[in-house]
C-alpha cells in the first residue's frame, strides 16, 4: 500500500498544500474547544488524519513519513500527559484530576482549572493522533505481508 | 417542528445504510458507509449536537474509512467479494417485528427538546448554571467531558491507547 509515493503530481502537490491547512485547523479546533464545538478528541483525530494523508501520498522514504514513524513510536505520551495532570493535582493536595489543586506555582484557582482542562485536552489529542498513525503503520505492515505472499 | 431537512436526511440515511448492506463489493460498501457517517453527522448538526457531529464526521467518515480501506488492501482481492446465502426465514420475519417493537417503545421516549423531561429538569440545568463558574470554560460539553467526568475521559484515552497497542501486537508479529 505505501511502498512508494503517489504517482500523480497533482495529488502530491495538492496534499502538500492541504496537510498544513488541516494541521492548523486541527490546532484551532483543539485550542478552541473550550469556547466552541471541538476539543481534544476531534483535534487529535484531525492531526492524525493529516499525518496519515502524508504517509499515503508521499510514501515511506519521504522525510515527513520518517518523522511520523518516529512519532508513532511514542505511543502513550498523551496518556502520560493526561495522567500527569491528575498526579500534579494529587501532589497539590487535592483529589485525582481535581484541577483546583493543580500544583503549578503562581496561579490562582480559576487559572488552574482552565489550564487543567487545556492540558488534559492536549494529552487526549496527542494520544489519539499518535494512536491513529500507529494503527495505520500496523495495517500497512499487514498489507506489505499480503503483497509479498502474492 | 418543521420536517423540511429531516425527511430527506432520513431517506438518505436509510438509502446509504441499505446500500452498504446489499452492495456486492466490500470496497464499495466501505465507501458507502463513509457517506452514511457523513449524513449522520449532518443529522447531529441539525439536531444541535455540533460536538457529536464533529466526531462523527472526522472519525466515522474519515478515520474509520481509512482503516477499512487499508485493511481491504491488506487482504486477498478475492476475499472482498461478498458471497451471500439467502437469509433464514426467522430473520426475515423476526427482524421487522423487532423493528416495530423498537418503534413502539420509542413512543414512550421524551420528545426532542422537551423541557419537562427528566434530563432537562434535573441534570442539564445544573451543568448549564454552574459549569462556567466551576470550570472557567464556556463550552459546557468540554466542561463536562474534561472536568466533571475527567476520569471517564482518562479511561477512554486508555481504551484508545490499548487499541493502538493491540494492533501493534497483532499485526507486527513477523517484523523486527
Amino acid at each position: 500500500m505505501i511502498e512508494s509515493r503517489h504517482d500523480s503530481v497533482i495529488v502530491r502537490y495538492m496534499s502538500g498544500m492541504l496537510i498544513p491547512l488541516v494541521q492548523i485547523f486541527a490546532l484551532y479546533i483543539l485550542f478552541f474547544g473550550q469556547y466552541g464545538p471541538g476539543g481534544g478528541f476531534v483535534g487529535g483525530v484531525m492531526l492524525g488524519t493529516s499525518l496519515i494523508l502524508g504517509i499515503l501520498v508521499f510514501g515511506p522514504t519521504d522525510p515527513l513519513t520518517m518523522v511520523t514513524k518516529r512519532i508513532a513510536e511514542a505511543d502513550g505520551v498523551g496518556l502520560i500527559i493526561f495522567a500527569a495532570v491528575g498526579g500534579l493535582c494529587l501532589i497539590g493536595g487535592g483529589q485525582f484530576l481535581n484541577y483546583a489543586e493543580l500544583e503549578i506555582p503562581g496561579l490562582a484557582a480559576p487559572s488552574r482549572r482552565y489550564l487543567g482542562i487545556l492540558l488534559t485536552q492536549i494529552g487526549v489529542a496527542v494520544d489519539i493522533a499518535v494512536t491513529a498513525v500507529s494503527i495505520v503503520f500496523s495495517l500497512s505492515v499487514m498489507s506489505g505481508n499480503g503483497d509479498s505472499r502474492g | 417542528m418543521t420536517y423540511s431537512f429531516e425527511l430527506p436526511l432520513l431517506v438518505l440515511l436509510i438509502l446509504t445504510a441499505g446500500g452498504a448492506i446489499v452492495v456486492k463489493d466490500l470496497l464499495s460498501s466501505v465507501l458507502i458507509l463513509g457517506s452514511y457517517s457523513f449524513f449522520l453527522a449532518l443529522v447531529w448538526a441539525w439536531l444541535g449536537a455540533v460536538d457529536v457531529a464533529f466526531v462523527e464526521a472526522v472519525v466515522g467518515a474519515g478515520l474509520a474509512t481509512v482503516f477499512f480501506v487499508l485493511t481491504l488492501f491488506g487482504i486477498d482481492p478475492r476475499d472482498t467479494l461478498i458471497r451471500r446465502t439467502p437469509p433464514p426465514i426467522a430473520a426475515v420475519v423476526g427482524l421487522p417485528l423487532l423493528g416495530l417493537l423498537l418503534l413502539y417503545a420509542a413512543n414512550d421516549l421524551a420528545a426532542f427538546g422537551d423541557p419537562g423531561s427528566p434530563a432537562s429538569t434535573h441534570l442539564s440545568p445544573f451543568y448549564l448554571e454552574n459549569s462556567l463558574a466551576d470550570t472557567q470554560t464556556p463550552n459546557v460539553v468540554t466542561a463536562v467531558l474534561m472536568d466533571y467526568r475527567a476520569l471517564d475521559t482518562l479511561m477512554e484515552t486508555v481504551v484508545i491507547y490499548t487499541a493502538g497497542i493491540a494492533c501493534w501486537l497483532l499485526l507486527r508479529r513477523n517484523t523486527t
